[in-house]
């Protein structure tokens, strides 16, 4: 390959341009500055020579038939010396299609009052999308209870297995940890009013109440909400949902209703789970750090927890794996078709979904205390 | 005439499965070169493997000068300029519109101003025969043959010397896939270029098409020019070329 560079000579107000080697992409920028340096406005003609040029790619064609351009319209004459068919060919391509009209439109600035008339109105219609997408469910959940052969069994459980099952090594093993941690830190506040044996009321009630059943719906929103997020999300992109759809197999019944009920039904399961392992941690720590043995514990826990606590506890199990499944869902069922959705409705599924958890969390204590449970 | 792609005694094996068993071709500069056969044969996984997606079991690639096998990073990195390639399905990018698609290469690797690159983006819209106001719009909202020719105009972004091209005309209309064949011939006789193209299209085989390998059976069954194809004895071929 030669060297390719530009040779400008000036001689009595007539410029020539001696292009060699080859014109590309990477070199318009440096000749443009090379060109730009020279003072065009004493020069009356202008020679673009390529006799020794190998090769001109597009983009250095656009800049020559640009520069020719300007020159023409300072008044300047300029010539063109070109022996190779394939360079003429290409420069009389970017002429052509230079006749073109049209121009590449800019995005158009958007004022702020458009910005918030937009996100309203997207937000509005989501909500209304939500609405008819509960109502879709709930019609199909109803025609799927009128006769009981319709529902799926055996996705039910496949769902329950992979959103459930499988989570119950890390919702116990969080649950422990937690119920450590409480123990630990109210340990050291007990010890010094000498209430050691308080910790039991304490952790039976926290850890069975609130703490478990917060903790597993947690869990599970970040590791089988965004799972289904992602899951009929990319189904969408790949119409497979269409494809569905056309066979006249209904997603909702397929898809949408055997992941709610599944994760309805292994909810409690797993919330007992985190029971159990939270107040096992609870109780290791009294054992190690307050010295009640662990038989001890479990004797002033069967007196001072009441059984309503676990109750509650576990019955607020279906109402956050309904929250979890259906914004999972929904998430899932609203991705567009790019793959940048998938990620986006995904963090949203697993925002939305704990937060929803931890406000039906909050109207649940507010309605069990005013009803004195 | 000079070798571009010197693809030598190349063996694929997927697991238990062997795809490729020894293959050779040469692809000669200024060709427009066919890889065709019966579908699994591993077509599209020998462009995948000169393109450099997927590693390859024995044997050598070579192309434009560099083997494949033991390349360097940065030689890589050379090698990936002077080519552009076409997916089957488009594979623009969803975030960016067809003009930022496009523009995206010359962003990257050159100091062209941004003025100069719109200059530029839009040359290449008007060359494969897309609109100026389609610029703005992004994957999602066009159309499968529209994304065809977007996806071409950003492999042509950098002015390649070699193109892959895999399945370029499937999914289009009979005119769209005419107009890309002659798209495909202007382009090759005004830019120089080599094309590799992966084809089930038997009217683009034709028109386009200077010499085919056909891949069946794990092995190359035939290398050379279609006008002697159908005296080769082998069945895909035979039930393929028939008719014409």
């Amino acid at each position: 390959m030669t060297a390719s560079f530009l040779t400008i000579n000036n001689v009595n107000k007539k410029l020539t341009l001696n292009f060699s080697g080859e014109f590309t992409v990477y070199l318009v920028t440096k000749y443009h500055k090379q060109i730009e340096s020279i003072n065009l406005s004493k020069i009356e003609s202008v020679s673009i020579d390529f006799s020794e040029l190998e090769l001109l790619d597009t983009a250095a064609a656009i800049f020559i038939n640009t520069l020719q351009k300007n020159l023409q319209s300072k008044n300047i004459q300029n010539s063109l010396i070109c022996h190779k068919q394939e360079i003429v060919e290409s420069l009389e391509l970017v002429k052509k299609e230079k006749q073109v009209a049209g121009k590449i439109p800019h995005t158009p600035k958007q004022s702020y009052l458009e910005i918030i008339g937009k996100v309203t109105h997207k937000n509005y219609m989501e909500l209304l999308y939500f609405l008819s997408f509960l109502g879709e469910m709930f019609h199909t959940h109803a025609q799927s209870l009128k006769s009981f052969k319709d529902i799926r069994f055996k996705e039910i459980a496949f769902e329950m297995n992979e959103s459930a099952i499988k989570a119950l090594g890390i919702i116990a093993l969080t649950s422990f940890l937690i119920g450590l941690v409480v123990a630990y830190q109210s340990a050291y506040q007990l010890k010094l009013y000498g209430a050691n044996i308080f910790i039991v009321d304490m952790l039976g009630i926290s850890i069975l109440r609130e703490l478990a059943p917060l903790i597993t719906a947690i869990v599970v929103a970040g590791r089988s909400g965004s799972a289904f997020t992602a899951q009929i999300g990319a189904m969408k992109i790949t119409q497979e949902l269409d494809a569905m759809r056309t066979m006249g197999f209904d997603p909702y019944a397929f898809l949408v209703l055997p992941r709610i009920l599944a994760l309805m039904i292994a909810m409690p399961i797993l919330i007992f789970v985190s029971d159990i392992m939270g107040v096992l941690g609870g109780m290791l720590v009294a054992n190690l750090d307050l010295q009640i043995t662990p038989e001890l514990f479990l004797d002033r826990f069967q007196d001072v927890v009441a059984a309503k606590h676990f109750f509650i506890g576990i019955a607020k199990g279906p109402f956050f794996a309904f929250l979890i499944a259906t914004i999972g869902i929904y998430r899932g069922l609203m991705v567009k078709d790019d793959t940048q959705s998938i990620g986006f409705n995904t963090t949203k599924s697993v925002v939305e979904s704990i937060f929803a958890v931890i406000v039906c969390d909050a109207i649940f204590s507010i309605a069990f205390t005013n009803l004195k449970i | 005439m000079k070798a571009i792609i010197k693809v030598r005694n190349v063996k694929t094996i997927f697991e238990h499965r062997v795809v490729h068993d020894g293959l050779n071709l040469t692809v000669n500069q200024g060709e427009i070169y066919g890889l065709l056969g019966p579908s699994g044969c591993g077509k599209t996984t020998l462009l995948r493997e000169m393109v450099m997606l997927q590693k390859f079991g024995g044997g050598s690639i070579e192309i434009l000068g560099y083997n494949l096998e033991n390349i360097r990073q940065d030689d890589a990195q050379k090698l990936r300029r002077q080519w552009g390639v076409l997916f089957q399905a488009g594979a623009l990018f969803s975030s960016l519109s067809i003009a930022e698609n496009i523009a995206l290469p010359l962003q990257e690797y050159t100091d062209l101003s941004p003025k100069m690159i719109d200059e530029i983006v839009k040359f290449k819209i008007n060359l494969v025969g897309l609109k100026c106001r389609d610029a703005l719009l992004y994957p999602s909202q066009i159309s499968g043959g529209m994304k065809k020719k977007a996806a071409l105009a950003r492999s042509l972004a950098m002015d390649p010397k070699l193109l892959f091209l895999d399945e370029p005309t499937s999914g289009l209309d009979p005119i769209s896939a005419r107009d890309f064949d002659a798209l495909i011939l202007k382009l090759r006789s005004l830019l120089g270029l080599t094309i590799v193209m992966v084809s089930h299209d038997l009217k683009s085989i034709y028109d386009t098409l200077d010499r085919v390998a056909i891949i069946d059976n794990k092995k190359i069954a035939y290398e050379g020019t279609l006008s002697e194809v159908t005296s080769v004895q082998n069945e895909f071929i035979q039930t393929f070329f028939r008719g014409v």
